[in-house]
């Protein structure tokens, strides 16, 4: 146990060490610096930007300056609008989090109701609908489900006020962001939960005369729930993902939203910072799941 | 048979041969009905009947047929072009913008009255004055070649990784896997955009070439593909010819001398070939959803070039007026993602029905 966490620990720390590299790198790549707008600066003056910020040293160099920064919280200014991006990471962070935790809870919740309903009445015309429906929603990006929600509810219908500073409505960005990963999880639980009553302990129990509803909840649904966990870590990288998209259809302003402007602006400190960002976000998030996952099923070994 | 042939022998009063006469012939039918075997088939066959035997997946192959025929023929019966403003009598027709489906514009009504032919705009026109239609006809030839294409280098670079790490075995396995771990718990998506970020302004092609017509973005979206996205057909391989290798016929192949690469290519890799094809049929609708994202956020095809998911991005400025032209882009790729995947489920179903998840 403890030399597989041993493991996957290390692999985590390469793994974002990595990404740090390949983003750092990647951006020094891009022809043109920083002071190359329109209004560009005396040399003079250049040199003395080019001391302050570093640039002026070797890229090796940087990214080791540039790393102890961000160790000690400091990512640097934007290059548009030159705030401080640990400030707007901050902010931007919270709203997002909000709506992608909300987004988690729905697809975990509602996935698992959905494929357990589809298992216990298969073949009947309740089964036939969730998974027509869950097929369906696997094979829709959430952008254009944003989309066509945006258009029926805020601006058809007019039921949904459309996101502004007053209203914060986070009905539709949830659904959304929520309905593929509620269709992957509703599929696994079928599977998985067809599998668990077939088992040789679910038939002992109905002999033993355990009532339907314990058996259920305590015998089948309990050991099909963990594949269900192994989906957890894929889950957020889709919602992290999915929420570049999405918060920008719905002009929310997270983290999806201040990436993808960024991609537009070419505000390369800001990309840097987000992409560093989420994808830490996204390798702690699958390494405690593979952690979880391994503790919660004893039967799995650790090799 | 002639009554001649079941005649009987002189049977001698002592002898247990049987009376023929008390039995009757089987008819042709009853002979078959004895038949325990089944009729010799191969591997293929056999996945095939299965396949044929599932509906889903045969209206999947049938819609993918549809569509190709569609963006075959589309082209060559309707007059327009994808990036070229419509035309009318030889003039540029300004007017013809936003034009709802089958409706004509001023100019062309105008010619229509004047006993000229038009042909109708199928999904209207968009608002550059560009037959919708063909847009989203050549949208969905973009989208389906970039799947295919970005599936084609995934299986090439998986399998021959794959392959060569598994057959290999001990320290040089080790190794290689190890780099796959690392790849693989890359976020993937946030790295592509990213790549795509910066390729799309480090690399520059000739003006005129293919490559330039795709323009930079579609070309480091496939360097990125070949990167990042062959981990897991690696990974695939790489077990398959685990367990494969361990077999006798490698060992025989192995002791009369073969090559190792003979030995992958000849003993090997036809053995798993199943799973490569059930892999590559599901990379393609992961490839086109990914491009459609980054054609979304902006870093897909090169303008005025379309994809599905750019169409889909532009058709959100109109929103509110022309909504019908981001739901026939949305519908397309909704059809081509599904009809992958439930062929797929079906290939695998058919094919190797161990791989059930």
């Amino acid at each position: 146990m403890a030399r597989y966490v041993v493991k996957r620990l290390i692999l985590a720390v390469v793994t974002i060490f990595i990404v740090c590299a390949i983003t750092f790198f990647a951006m020094n790549a891009i022809p043109g610096g920083p002071f190359n707008a329109e209004k560009a600066p005396s040399p003079e003056v250049q040199k003395v930007l080019e001391k302050r910020y570093n640039l002026d040293k070797p890229v090796g160099t940087q990214f080791v300056l540039y790393m102890r920064n961000v160790f000690r919280g400091d990512f640097g200014v934007s290059l548009k609008t030159g705030r401080d991006i640990a400030d707007i990471l901050w902010t931007s962070f919270k709203i997002s989090a909000k709506l992608g935790g909300m987004a988690a809870v729905v697809a975990i919740i509602c996935g698992i109701v959905l494929g357990s309903i589809a298992a216990l009445m298969r073949n009947k015309w309740p089964d036939r609908v969730i998974i027509f429906f869950s097929t369906l929603a696997t094979a829709t990006p959430s952008f254009v489900l944003a989309t066509l929600l945006l258009l029926v509810f805020c601006i058809k219908l007019g039921w949904i006020p459309v996101w502004s500073a007053e209203s914060n409505n986070y009905v539709l960005p949830v659904i959304s962001l929520s309905v593929y990963p509620m269709a992957y999880i509703t599929r696994l639980t079928k599977t998985s939960m067809l599998d668990a009553l077939g088992q040789d302990y679910v038939r002992t129990a109905k002999a033993k005369g355990v009532s339907p509803k314990k058996v259920i909840f305590k015998h089948a649904l309990r050991n099909a729930l963990i594949p269900v966990l192994t989906y957890v870590g894929p889950m957020i990288a889709f919602i992290i993902t999915g929420s570049l998209v999405v918060e920008n259809i719905f002009t929310i302003g997270g983290l999806g939203s201040k990436f993808v402007s960024g991609i537009t602006n070419r505000d390369y400190p800001i990309i840097m910072a987000t992409t560093m960002f989420l994808a830490v976000l996204m390798i702690v998030f699958n390494l405690l799941t593979d952690i979880i996952y391994k503790v919660v099923d004893p039967r799995i070994t650790f090799e | 048979m002639s009554v001649e042939e079941n005649k009987m022998p002189k049977r001698s009063p002592f002898s247990a041969q049987i009376d023929l006469a008390k039995f009757e012939l089987a008819t042709e039918e009853e002979k078959r009905q004895q038949d325990v075997m089944s009729e010799s088939t191969t591997f293929l066959k056999d996945g095939m009947r299965r396949l044929r035997k599932n509906p889903l997946a045969m209206g999947s192959i049938v819609v993918l047929v549809l569509i190709l025929l569609l963006i075959i023929i589309a082209p060559r019966v309707v007059p327009y072009t994808y990036s070229g403003i419509i035309t009318v009598d030889g003039v540029r027709d300004k007017s013809a913008k936003n034009l709802a489906p089958f409706t004509y514009s001023k100019l062309e009504q105008k010619y229509i009255d004047e006993g000229g032919e038009v042909f109708p705009h199928i999904l209207g026109t968009d608002e550059m004055c560009r037959d919708y239609f063909m847009r989203v006809i050549y949208g969905t030839r973009v989208s389906l070649f970039v799947g295919l294409f970005a599936s084609v280098l995934v299986l090439i670079i998986g399998v021959l990784y794959g392959s060569i790490s598994g057959y290999a075995g001990g320290r040089v396995d080790m190794f290689m896997m190890r780099v796959v771990d690392i790849i693989y718990s890359l976020p993937d998506l946030l790295m592509v955009i990213l790549l795509s970020v910066v390729l799309s302004q480090v690399i520059t092609f000739q003006p005129g070439s293919l490559m330039a017509k795709l323009g930079s973005n579609m070309v480091s979206l496939f360097i990125v593909f070949g990167l990042l996205y062959w981990v897991g057909m690696a990974r695939l391989v790489r077990g398959q010819i685990l367990s494969i290798k361990e077999n006798e016929y490698v060992l025989a192949a192995q002791s009369i001398g073969a090559k190792s690469g003979r030995i992958i290519k000849r003993h090997i890799l036809p053995n798993c070939i199943s799973v490569i094809i059930i892999s590559t049929a599901l990379q393609i609708p992961s490839a086109i959803f990914t491009e459609s994202f980054l054609s979304f956020v902006g870093l897909g095809v090169q303008a005025p070039m379309p994809s599905l998911g750019s169409l889909a991005n532009s058709a959100r400025d109109g929103l509110q007026s022309y909504p019908y032209k981001l739901v026939f882009p949305a519908v397309m790729i909704c059809l081509i993602v599904l009809a992958f995947n439930l062929l797929g489920d079906g290939l695998r179903d058919a094919f190797d029905p161990k791989l059930k998840d």
